[in-house]
């Protein structure tokens, strides 16, 4: 008789993505399991490349702006501050002083609402649904106060190349510190609610470590890097715009908390206390902001004259609420168009981190350390194209036709009873 | 810890890189009404200097990688390695900029992951975006792209192996007929009639 060797797998090789619930946006996780413990992770992004830089090397500097606008919806300014600060620089254009303020109050008011979204998304994955209504309730205030200021909830089109496209007017001071005042009491309240809760401790307390020393050479940025000790924020690094002119801190978990752990309780932490120092960086900066005009260069048509005559390369940054955006801007003269345009999303050098956050963990905690980096995946797959005539990747009018077939279906089902 | 100035950094590196240095530049930028200024270092070397100066920029303080940039010049690529040192001390941080130009014959570079983990991320993209082979990289695999994308098509470059127009979707040009709506199902009761 044949004797037939059974092998018995130690360990099961499972994913998670591109599309699941557990995920806001696409993203694959590839992971080595042995019962609940994770013991290798990878990932695979991508999923949504849209390919804007290649685009953008076929449009003017000033049109690109609204395409870096909308590399993300969440950071309606980010991209656009960045992209136009490097042109700036190019160009050598001088943005009036108060431009450079409102730019900053928008990029502050954008770090408020980014920051209880994700506080709302962190306290669903936890399953800690109340809290996720509370911080959404109380984003709210915000949305509708860049609302009043810009015209939109989101893509707030505010940054042109050399200044700004809208004041923020004395007038408008009342308004934005009744939400202030809104925001010093709401601060209040979710630190009690995301930071005294005992279940809230126990999914997060030594959860999804990453070590100073890992974040050192991972170089992650923003909160992610913040919450595990490494003081970097470019608003304090590097000065720009209105932060140039005020002494802004290092949100580090320890100025709470009195010690670094670097895990997921950590992270939540430093997102709240930012929430706290914006809204000081808000009132400060309306404080000090000088009158003046709006825009170096008013006219759109002598701006790209101007731009079509100016050559060489430079580095636009900017905080934003997920760490550093960066963007390689490289102008010819004689050319319209971007010879060259790197955008590098805070997200992208957040991911290596995951790696090792995730190893050693449980199945379980997979949303939430997902989550905890705040992972904004529309912003880092930007760069190539969905390629047509291929089984895998569904096309558009396929996607309709499901999509249509389905509602009919649903329809039919409705009909017959 | 002695903070060196711009100059200093260009000319600590322009030692370390050796005969493999071609030109330094050391730029300002104000911003704000107390004109607070940010720093740059622009350093252009060849490829052999470039893990060299890198450690010897690492000597000085651990640098941060922020992307390695890139743009197709015609003949060669141009990889520009963006660090970030001094981060951690108010309004004292430098951005150093390392920049190496490639021949399209000769598209290979050093992996500098030995030296900063974190670079992992950007090598990958540049081998996939640019055809560029990142020598002893320690995960080749693509990041981006799906695996079903076609080799030897490199989106970013400028030349005959970019983006073919075929593979370029108008979303602007696509009408209503290109929806295919007469391949949909009929409906399974009729519209009700407009008032």
């Amino acid at each position: 008789m044949k004797t037939i060797e059974v092998k018995k797998p130690s360990g099961y090789f499972t994913q998670i993505g591109p599309a699941h619930p557990a995920l806001k946006e696409p993203v694959m996780f590839n992971l080595d399991v042995e019962g609940e413990r994770i013991i290798k992770a990878d990932f695979a992004p991508g999923m949504s490349h849209r390919g804007i830089e290649w685009m953008g090397l076929r449009r003017n500097c000033i049109q690109v702006i609204y395409l870096a606008e909308r590399i993300c919806g969440i950071c309606g300014i980010t991209h656009s501050i960045s992209f136009v600060r490097a042109v700036e620089q190019i160009a050598q254009i001088q943005v009036p002083v108060r431009a450079h303020y409102i730019r900053s109050i928008v990029g502050e008011l954008e770090r408020i609402h980014s920051h209880l979204l994700w506080a709302g998304v962190a306290a669903h994955e936890l399953g800690f649904d109340s809290a996720f209504y509370l911080a959404w309730r109380v984003r709210e205030n915000v949305m509708d106060l860049v609302e009043y200021l810009t015209g939109n909830r989101v893509h707030y089109a505010m940054i042109q190349i050399g200044g700004v496209r809208r004041d923020i007017t004395r007038e408008q001071f009342p308004r934005i510190e009744e939400s202030m005042k809104f925001f010093d009491n709401a601060y209040d309240q979710l630190a009690r609610v995301f930071l005294d809760d005992t279940t809230v401790q126990m999914r997060c307390r030594d959860c999804g470590v990453l070590t100073y020393e890992e974040a050192r050479q991972l170089c992650p940025v923003g909160p992610t890097a913040r919450a595990s000790g490494i003081k970097k924020d470019v608003r304090v690094d590097h000065p720009y715009a209105g932060y140039a002119d005020l002494d802004i801190e290092y949100m580090t978990p320890d100025r709470l908390t009195g010690e670094v752990r670097g895990d997921v309780y950590d992270r939540i932490v430093v997102r709240l206390l930012e929430v706290k120092q914006s809204i000081a960086l808000v009132r400060q900066l309306l404080e000090q902001m000088p009158d003046g005009p709006l825009l170096a260069i008013p006219k759109p048509a002598v701006l790209l004259a101007k731009l079509k005559g100016a050559a060489g390369e430079a580095v636009g940054r900017h905080e934003a609420p997920r760490g550093e955006v960066m963007h390689y801007v490289r102008l010819e003269a004689g050319k319209d168009e971007p010879v060259s345009w790197k955008v590098k999303a805070s997200s992208y050098s957040n991911y290596l981190s995951w790696i090792p956050m995730m190893e050693g963990e449980q199945i379980a905690d997979i949303p939430i350390i997902a989550a905890s980096i705040d992972p904004c995946i529309s912003c880092t797959d930007r760069v190539a194209l969905v390629q047509d005539g291929n089984r895998r990747v569904l096309t558009k009018a396929e996607l309709h036709r499901l999509s249509v077939e389905k509602t009919r279906r649903i329809q039919a089902s409705l009909s017959a009873r | 810890m002695k903070l060196l100035t711009p100059q200093e950094i260009a000319d600590t590196l322009q030692a370390a890189a050796g005969a493999g240095f071609i030109s330094a530049r050391c730029t300002e930028w104000a911003e704000g009404a107390k004109g607070r200024k940010s720093r740059q270092v622009w350093l252009h070397i060849t490829r052999e200097a470039l893990l060299p100066t890198l450690r010897r920029l690492a000597d000085i303080h651990y640098p941060h990688v922020s992307v390695i940039a890139h743009a197709d010049t015609g003949a060669q690529v141009d990889l520009m390695y963006h660090f970030y040192i001094y981060w951690g001390i108010p309004r004292e941080e430098i951005l150093v900029t390392l920049t190496i130009s490639l021949d399209k014959s000769d598209l290979r570079t050093p992996t500098i992951t030995g030296i900063i983990p974190g670079a992992l991320t950007s090598e990958r993209e540049k081998q996939e975006m640019l055809g560029i082979e990142v020598v002893d990289i320690p995960d080749g695999r693509r990041l981006f792209l799906p695996e079903d994308f076609p080799e030897g098509v490199y989106p970013w470059r400028k030349d005959e192996t970019g983006i073919p127009p075929d593979m370029v979707k108008e979303l602007w040009a696509t009408g209503r007929d290109s929806l295919q709506l007469d391949d949909t199902p009929p409906a399974p009761t009729p519209e009700p009639p407009t008032a």
